[in-house]
């Protein structure tokens, strides 16, 4: 019988310490130069892009990063998060609509509602894990969705809620170029609170709970609890990206609360890449860019492409783009370190 | 004697699909004491401790932790009243370093779990206790490496460490020399030995030199039902037990 030997040099050299959150350990001047970038990019999007896009952009990238929330750092798949997605929007279309309030004031009521709608959803699911879960959220969303299709005194059915204002305190919004630099911060300020959220101790629990839920609770954690709480965050920050969305088109259609708006959420952390943040919203770039460009030149088949790029990236890549990048960076560090 | 036991079970019985793994075991650990659970596999002893700690639901029975009836009670809330326990098959988070471990466990009792608005880094009020478990546990210069990376012995070591920054009442180890060659076990009885004074400490353990070094009083199951207790030396000696049990194990020694 031998004794087990440890490897210290290979086990505890402090360069190379894997941990929480992977992306959060890389040097702080590549996080801060990454920063830089990335809120570069989003002043310059509208110039680069045509700014209803870049519009759709930002309303998916709090969408995706929602998503994320839940996939990535809490081990749990929604396949419903369009519920609160689109509830937002539609509490959002009618707050604007009816109230005349600024639209911020709107956006924070439907994210609000959004919510408190994931509060019994969310109870219910969190008992069940993988495929369950997925499953318990989709027949949600899908409640959800026939209720809205249904009540149509106040959802006005497959017509949709019509002329949702851009109210900002008499700003003229209607240029969807200033539209975007409008909602930037709010957008921002829903990004970071997602990466605060995971970077809290909070968010040390979630990803202990993803890991090892027996062992989470042997510690004294109320698993479920703790799920419920970053399922109902996660739907209030996808309402953030729905009610915005809402505006933006100011028009809200039965689409918002359709099943596959849940899985092009999903499809779009999977190919940013799962528990990075930064990937989800980069995976919402890429695929609102593309499908824009896509349906512009006419192609009627875009789940088709966005799903073959789905599968190739499952089977290829399967860390997703972001995922797949810090990789390769990591390799290349070290290298340049030897 | 059941008045005074601070972990006590009467009647305690599980099923599975018609299989009685646990059958009517009365049990009663006394303040203080290390108290052994051994027997053949498939005797029930980690069903029993899934039992304990509320990891399974007891088919019929009753568990007392201090008096207080903690039957059905889940694992969160069994673990809070100041039951900790390691397990059979190591559990960690496999990702997290070792001082990540120890600081969640110590943050359980805490309410920051619950901040989603602060920064992680108010858990670094947790290093320094964090660091101190760790260096009891011999672990000192592996707190930084993630808890994949480390030897099984060292997993062992860590699973002790979690267990005990919750400062349990009661201590739960499920096999705590599982696997191990001879230097690790050696240094987890001493360590074992070490943390025991104040604490009441409840293992399964199949190794008897260990038990006979730790144990106070011995619980010998077979078949899901308590066949002898008493301490090491008597239940060492009785026939039941030999034939059943240690007599194999000596045997094979």
């Amino acid at each position: 019988m031998t004794s087990t030997v440890d490897t210290p040099e290979k086990a505890g050299r402090p360069a190379h310490r894997s941990g929480l959150v992977a992306a959060a350990r890389a040097p702080r001047w590549i996080r801060y130069a990454l920063l830089a970038v990335g809120l570069a990019a989003a002043l310059w999007l509208p110039n680069g892009l045509y700014p209803a896009v870049a519009v759709d952009i930002l309303c998916w990238a709090l969408f995706a990063v929602a998503v994320d929330l839940l996939l990535g750092f809490t081990g749990l798949m929604s396949f419903g998060h369009a519920a609160f997605w689109g509830a937002s929007a539609y509490v959002t279309g009618l707050v604007a609509i009816h109230a005349g309030l600024p639209f911020p004031v709107a956006v924070l009521a439907g994210a609000l509602a959004a919510a408190l709608l994931a509060v019994p959803i969310g109870y219910l699911a969190v008992k069940r894990t993988g495929i369950y879960f997925a499953m318990v959220t989709l027949a949600f969303a899908q409640m959800v969705y026939y209720v809205a299709n249904e009540w149509r005194s106040v959802t006005q059915g497959e017509n949709g809620l019509q002329g949702v204002p851009r109210a900002l305190f008499g700003l003229d919004l209607t240029d969807d170029y200033y539209f975007y630099y409008a909602i930037l911060p709010i957008v921002l300020l829903g990004l970071a609170a997602a990466w605060r959220i995971v970077h809290s101790p909070f968010g040390r629990v979630l990803v202990g709970i993803r890991d090892n839920p027996a062992r989470a609770r042997a510690l004294g954690y109320p698993v479920h609890r703790y799920k419920l709480t970053a399922f109902v965050l996660s739907g209030f920050i996808a309402g953030l990206g729905g009610g915005l969305f809402a505006v933006g088109h100011r028009f809200v259609s039965l689409d918002v609360l359709h099943w596959t708006t849940s899985g092009k959420a999903v499809i779009v952390v999977v190919l940013g890449g799962i528990g990075t943040l930064w990937g989800a919203v980069l995976g919402a770039a890429l695929v609102v860019r593309l499908e824009d460009w896509l349906s512009f030149s006419g192609f009627e088949a875009i789940g088709l492409v966005t799903g073959g790029i789905f599968v190739l990236v499952v089977l290829l890549f399967r860390r997703g783009i972001w995922g797949s990048a810090v990789v390769l960076a990591r390799r290349w560090l070290a290298r340049r370190h030897r | 004697m059941a008045g005074q036991a601070l972990l006590s079970a009467r009647g305690l019985t599980r099923d599975f699909r018609g299989f009685r793994a646990v059958d009517g075991v009365d049990l009663d650990v006394a303040p203080e004491s290390v108290h052994a659970l051994v027997g053949p596999n498939g005797a029930g002893k980690t069903t029993l401790f899934n039992l304990l700690t509320g990891f399974l639901r007891p088919t019929a029975g009753r568990i007392e932790l201090a008096g207080r009836d903690v039957t059905g009670l889940p694992p969160e809330q069994v673990a809070r009243l100041g039951v900790a326990r390691s397990f059979q098959i190591t559990s960690l988070f496999p990702q997290l370093t070792a001082q990540e471990h120890v600081e969640l466990a110590l943050q359980s009792p805490s309410g920051l779990g619950w901040r989603f608005w602060r920064s992680a880094k108010l858990m670094s009020r947790y290093q320094d206790r964090a660091a101190e478990l760790l260096d009891m546990v011999g672990l000192a210069d592996l707190a930084h490496a993630p808890a994949e990376a480390l030897a099984y012995g060292r997993k062992r070591a860590l699973e002790l460490a979690i267990a005990l920054a919750l400062d349990p009442k009661v201590l739960l180890l499920d096999e705590p020399t599982a696997g191990m060659g001879l230097e690790d076990v050696d240094r987890t009885v001493e360590l074992i030995a070490r943390v025991r004074p104040g604490r009441t400490v409840v293992m399964v353990e199949h190794n008897m030199s260990v038990v006979g070094r730790l144990a106070d009083t011995v619980t010998v199951l077979q078949a899901g039902k308590v066949l002898v207790e008493g301490p090491y030396d008597e239940v060492r000696a009785d026939e039941r037990v030999i034939t059943a049990y240690l007599g194999a194990a000596d045997a094979a020694r």
